[in-house]
């Protein structure tokens, strides 16, 4: 093995190897607390090719690409950067070796200027040992012009569109003289135009003879500009083909084709008359013209892929980002809703995605973290909390959801994320909702944990509750709804009953 | 659902109860010792007691009782992440401004002479010193809340305006004799031979008040919920904006509070007055315990903080040392007091 120092003396000398494969990774296995994210996956970028990933979300892409780059280091397997076997330590030593990556949430500094952005940490400096900015201009101005880019250098990066910034990112990344380029999903935010311009210089750059791994869940730009695809499911590696002798179908088979062992203990409850009504709601720039009914009793699930404006939805019904227009309607009943406030006074409840971001109050403890919706409305006489019959009804709530937690006066941030995900549910169904909204309401937790919120779901299900369930989870949503709406770039693509639903359908709905 | 009974002692789920003492414990052991400290130099160096001495309690209590009175609203505007500096600068202009509605009518060079605003009763000053307290805090809440400009911003501009308002109210004179009722309110009432300052006893109350306030009510909750997450208190219904110019508001009230005591007590009121007691207060906020991030802080706690400040003051002047080493050394305490808190806040969140 060669230490990555060895090998960063090797490549500045410019007797690089010239192997048929720039990056091969075999055998590669990471596990995180709980889960296996890495199942002995491999993947091998040629050189001067674009190679696309493909899998859903969760299948493994991101932690592979994340051991690539250096933020990871795998529990085991081999990593051979043109042809030479090495181990990185960390995202510094990757960028040094020739390996960069292009984050789908962008790394710049919105204040300093492009320039300064791309050759951070490496500018050029005069006999002084001070920066030389016109030295570093000239060297941006002929990076941008081998990529064919037209951004001044000396412009704030918080002045550029989000489009430019991503040019930027993709300078910087080839600034480094990098072999391996790694694009997460480059085109997520980007109009058709600003598409074009990239896939450009990506073919600049597969010329140059630099190898890119490209991830995406677009399948169109994958036959655009991809030469080979992997496809991974269930962090575990399954096949690898010429891009021009696969089909579309093809893929999405490959990428949903589980079985469905897990047991989802949806019941057979009665559907009540129809609770709650949104008739084209519509969220500027986000999604549009989305309608759709739930009924008393009903699972509502909602696939679509990250970033599709699913949750999007969800947080204006609930007051959270008030809508541009469209109707809501509850028990027939036109209300408006423009803030949480007045979504809980109307029955609704909301499970947010992310349960450390909008979720938790990490510095409370548990009896603070399942109240502190429910004070909106009950449970206070003249301002005082009724705290023993609050305490009272949190503790029986707790243990009805089985919260494993010595007391209610224990921190939240020392419960399990499945714990303290019950803790939220909790705290929502001490309001009684009569609408309740969940996203992503086993992301990141446990299989019991799993099972248990999926059982209770089906149980308010069954007392009438009106569920809406977001999920990325196609077995979560296909074993748990009975009618599933998937959405796509902010539009319904489809409204499917639970005995037509299947993974392939969704799939080609929710990715065009 | 079934019918849950629990028995004391035994937990929820079986799993072993932690005993958690309450946070103020530690730094009511610092207290504890930094006044053991000056016990002990005191028979070294002078010997006498430090402790044991009427007068010296009294003096303690009384410096702090202001700058305590200010604390305990900046606690709440902390536990929601937000910081008050403009506290001070507020006791300065509101003191001149209930001063001047407490002058006596035989002073020839009173504020408000020419308009008969003399001899009132002393409820009208004191009135007007909350509400425009009150109001000066509103003014802050609601450009906080509103712009969403960062709290330290915002109250520093307040700062700085309500010092020039203090000096513009009288074009930079002091306001001078007032009524025996208004300075009633600074003066000490001897209490079995001990003489207690009545601005020590409104510091009890309000301290009293504001910890039923932060502990039993939903106001409360609703401010450390701010603080600690405020993403999630938005989503869970709270209406942030509301609360934080409740918040600021009452945070003013307070100040006008203390500005009226400090008018009550000097018998005077003069431009430069409370000046560095924002700095003062939030000290003790942080001294006891509270977290600049926001979500964590007690009165209790703030309470202990301002008695610490007090204690350290009153130790170097027994000491004889001198007004300079007072400054630098509290500084010090001010630092190394929340270092240990969160050292050990570190240690507990590693152990548990």
């Amino acid at each position: 093995m060669v230490s990555p120092s060895t090998m960063k003396a090797v490549r500045e000398s410019g007797a690089v190897p010239n192997a048929e494969y720039v990056l091969e990774v075999e055998d590669v296995r990471k596990e995180f607390p709980g889960v296996l994210a890495l199942d002995n996956v491999q993947f091998k970028l040629r050189r001067g090719t674009v190679h696309a990933l493909m899998g859903e979300n969760g299948a493994g892409k991101s932690t592979l690409m994340k051991i690539i780059a250096g933020i990871y280091t795998p529990d085991s397997g081999t990593f051979k950067l043109r042809g030479v076997d090495i181990r990185l330590k960390s995202p510094l030593d990757a960028l040094e070796n020739g390996i960069a990556m292009i984050h789908q949430e962008l790394n710049l500094m919105g204040p300093m200027t492009v320039a300064e952005n791309i050759w951070i940490r490496r500018e050029p400096k005069n006999s002084w040992g001070l920066i030389n900015h016109g030295e570093m201009r000239l060297r941006t101005e002929e990076l941008f012009k081998r990529l064919n880019i037209d951004i001044d250098p000396m412009v704030e990066v918080r002045m550029l569109s989000v489009a430019n910034r991503q040019m930027v990112e993709i300078a910087k990344a080839v600034s480094f003289n990098s072999d391996v380029l790694i694009m997460d999903e480059p085109t997520s935010a980007l109009t058709e135009k600003e598409v074009t311009h990239l896939f450009q210089i990506i073919r600049v750059l597969k010329a140059e003879g630099k190898g890119i791994i490209y991830i995406t869940h677009k399948m169109s730009e994958l036959f655009e500009i991809a030469d080979e695809v992997s496809v991974f499911r269930d962090g575990k590696y399954i096949t690898t083909k010429l891009s021009s002798q696969v089909t579309r179908d093809e893929i999405i088979r490959m990428m949903v084709g589980r079985d469905i062992t897990q047991m989802f203990p949806k019941e057979t409850v009665p559907i009540g008359k129809v609770k709650l009504s949104v008739k084209g709601l519509t969220l500027d720039g986000v999604f549009k013209d989305v309608s759709f009914d739930v009924r008393e009793g009903e699972i509502l699930g909602i696939a679509g892929l990250v970033g599709s404006g699913r949750s999007n939805i969800a947080e204006t019904l609930f007051g959270v980002t008030p809508a541009s227009s469209g109707t809501i309607e509850i028990d027939g009943k036109l209300i408006a809703i423009k803030s949480p406030g007045q979504a809980m006074a109307n029955g609704l409840a909301f499970l947010t995605e992310d349960r450390k971001d909008t979720g938790c109050f990490l510095l409370l403890d548990i009896q603070d973290n399942t109240q502190m919706a429910v004070l909106q409305n009950r449970y206070v006489s003249y301002g005082f909390v009724q705290q023993k019959q609050l305490s009272k009804d949190s503790s029986i709530m707790a243990q009805t959801l089985r919260v494993r937690t010595p007391d209610m006066q224990e921190p939240i941030m020392n419960l399990s994320g499945g714990n303290q995900q019950k803790v939220l549910i909790a705290r929502w169904l001490l309001t009684k909702p009569r609408i309740l909204i969940l996203d992503e309401p086993t992301r990141g937790i446990d299989v019991g944990a799993k099972a248990e919120i999926h059982r209770l779901v089906s149980q308010l299900a069954g007392q009438g509750v009106a569920v809406i369930m977001i999920s990325s989870e196609m077995p979560e949503v296909l074993g748990m709804s009975d009618r599933i709406m998937v959405v796509h770039e902010g539009r319904v693509t489809g409204l499917l009953d639970r005995k037509d639903a299947n993974q392939v359908k969704i799939m080609e709905l929710a990715s065009h | 659902m079934t019918d849950v009974q629990q028995e004391p002692g035994k937990s929820l789920t079986g799993l072993t109860k932690v005993r958690r003492l309450p946070p103020e414990v530690s730094i009511l052991l610092v207290l504890f010792g930094i006044i053991l400290v000056f016990e002990v130099l005191g028979w070294l160096i002078i010997g006498q007691s430090f402790i044991a001495n009427k007068q010296r309690i009294s003096i303690i209590v009384l410096q702090v009782a202001v700058t305590g009175i200010i604390a305990i609203g900046v606690t709440q505007v902390i536990i929601t992440a937000g910081v008050d500096l403009s506290s001070g600068s507020m006791v300065g202009f509101i003191a001149m401004v209930a001063a001047s509605l407490a002058q006596v009518s035989t002073n020839e060079r009173a504020v408000y002479l020419s308009q008969g605003w003399v001899d009132l009763n002393p409820l009208w000053a004191i009135a007007v010193g909350l509400l425009l307290g009150a109001f000066l805090g509103m003014i802050n809440g609601f450009i906080i809340a509103k712009t969403k400009i960062p709290p330290f911003i915002a109250t520093l501009g307040m700062m700085v305006s309500a010092r020039g308002l203090a000096k513009w109210y009288t074009l930079g004179q002091p306001v001078a004799l007032l009524t025996d009722s208004f300075s009633w309110f600074g003066h000490s009432f001897p209490v079995m031979g001990f003489p207690v300052p009545r601005p020590v006893i409104v510091f009890l109350i309000v301290a009293v008040i504001f910890h039923v306030m932060l502990t039993y009510t939903r106001y409360g909750k609703f401010t450390y919920a701010i603080g600690a997450n405020p993403q999630a208190a938005r989503v869970s219904g709270i209406n942030i904006s509301n609360h934080l110019i409740k918040v600021y508001t009452i945070a003013g009230l307070l100040s006008g509070l203390a500005a009226v005591m400090t008018a009550a007590r000097a018998e005077s009121a003069q431009p430069g007055m409370g000046v560095g007691y924002e700095l003062d207060a939030i000290a003790s906020c942080v001294i006891g315990g509270t977290s600049l991030g926001g979500g964590v802080g007690r009165i209790t706690g703030t309470f202990i903080g301002t008695i610490i400040l007090g204690v350290v003051t009153s130790g170097f002047t027994f000491l004889q040392v001198g007004a300079y080493y007072q400054e630098i050394v509290k500084g010090i305490i001010i630092i190394a007091a929340v270092v240990i808190d969160q050292y050990r806040q570190n240690r507990r969140r590693k152990t548990s």
